[in-house]
């Protein structure tokens, strides 16, 4: 019998980089016998990548894509069910709470963990979008290839933007990197490796306020502006690689969790948000760190949390956790 | 565990293959990470729509032609539907399944 108070679920994770992975690895060794809901955006940031050096226990590196693939089968082993798909709506005003995915199907949980992560920012200009995969991207290593002896354009001056830039001059005959300050922010060693590549330029104080041709569907140039002078000015290019920073995904919570000034979630004691029973972990959170290897940390925390909380409930508000519980 | 329902696209069979009906065609390579997040999707699409509609993969590495200068891929995955050998709608980037099954479903 079904009661108003009973959920489907005793823990539900949205998202499966290696902070949602995690929690679900976690949680599965806990026998909560998580369902992890994927998200189109299946893998996280790092499926974007190639070699990541900086994860811990790999000394030659391990590509982004086949890190995440063996999370993912660990996660499985212990028995995290993994939900292909996205979630269209949350409701955690009510207990137990819902989850609503792509198809219509509906989903109660009574703890949840949110791992939606950070995606790429566009430049808001409207046209960058428009000419999405037709010159501009937020990938190199997705879309470096087509550029092969052209000349592209880099928007922006942090880490990601320099690694973007240095990756791109294995295809591109020139690129560009345009930034809005005189100065870069991106870290000591990855600024000298790109003033030291023969094959990148700057332009420093501008801003790219339009990217053409939308008529041609196809990039040809961008148009930019001087921020000291005002000037403005036509660069030639095939492509446009955008590298501003990322945004959290926390579209789908808004109105229902406290989050801060940019978007993201507010956390307390660990992963704790201000809904009791809903913690968050990753990039979606931590707009300082946002490491791989901090955010699985932030995972297994979360999970901890999710575990401790579901201890602390009166037994009626536990779901029925037996192996076989479907949705 | 390519399906056997997934067609494989080359610069020299396209057009052949691709003249009659309605086709989904995968553009796609092995470096792609998004691409790995699409193929499962391209894969239940080729079960669902077997005898209505042909749904294959194009690998841009190998096929330098079609691609880009027919297509004009300047990014993938990208995914495009033809009718009768007539381009006719384009995706780019990562979409929900339910988006590619409207763009296939528009034209059958």
């Amino acid at each position: 019998m079904t009661t108003p108070h009973k959920a489907d679920r005793e823990v539900v994770i949205i998202g499966s980089g290696p902070a949602g992975l995690t929690a679900a690895l976690y949680a599965a060794r806990a026998n909560l016998h998580p369902l992890l809901v994927e998200g189109l955006e299946a893998g996280g940031q790092l499926m974007m990548t190639t070699m990541v050096e900086n994860w811990p226990g790999f000394r030659d590196g391990i590509m982004g894509p086949d890190l995440m693939g063996e999370m993912r089968a660990q996660a499985e082993r212990f028995g995290t069910e993994i939900l292909q798909g996205n979630v269209t709506s949350v409701d955690l005003k009510h207990r137990p709470f819902t989850i609503m995915l792509e198809g219509g199907r509906r989903i109660t949980t009574t703890a949840l963990i949110i791992a939606t992560g950070a995606s790429a920012k566009w430049l808001d200009i409207g046209a960058d979008r428009k000419l999405s995969g037709r010159g501009v991207s937020t990938c190199a290593t997705c879309d470096g290839y087509f550029f092969r002896g052209k000349p592209i354009a880099v928007v922006g001056g942090g880490d990601s933007a320099m690694e973007e830039a240095i990756y791109l001059t294995k295809f591109a005959s020139k690129v560009t990197v345009v930034h809005r300050r005189d100065t870069l922010r991106a870290s000591k060693i990855m600024q000298d490796k790109a003033f030291k590549n023969p094959k990148i330029e700057f332009i420093w104080d501008s801003e790219v306020i339009d990217v053409a041709d939308l008529d041609k569907g196809e990039v040809t140039s961008i148009r930019l502006r001087n921020l000291n002078t005002g000037e403005t000015s036509t660069l030639p290019v095939d492509g446009v690689f955008i590298a501003i920073g990322h945004t959290p995904n926390t579209s789908l919570f808004k109105g229902q969790i406290e989050l801060d000034q940019t978007g993201y979630i507010v956390t307390n004691g660990g992963t704790r948000t201000n809904v009791p029973g809903v913690f968050a972990a990753g990039d979606v959170q931590d707009h300082i760190y946002r490491q791989a290897v901090t955010a699985a940390g932030s995972g297994c925390m979360a999970a901890i949390d999710a575990e401790r909380y579901l201890e602390s409930l009166p037994a009626p508000e536990i779901a029925d956790a037996h192996p076989s519980a479907t949705v | 565990m390519a399906s056997e329902n997934v067609k494989t696209f080359t610069d020299s069979n396209f057009e052949e293959e691709t003249k009659q009906g309605v086709v989904l065609v995968d553009f796609w390579a092995e470096w792609c990470g998004p691409c790995r997040r699409i193929a499962p999707i391209v894969e239940q699409l080729a079960s669902e729509y077997a005898g209505r509609a042909t749904i294959g993969k194009m690998n841009v590495d190998e096929n330098p032609n079609v691609p880009t200068s027919r297509f004009h891929v300047r990014g993938i995955p990208t995914l495009v539907v033809l009718k009768n050998g007539q381009h006719v709608d384009t995706i780019v980037g990562l979409v929900p399944k339910e988006d590619i099954v409207n763009a296939i479903e528009r034209h059958l």
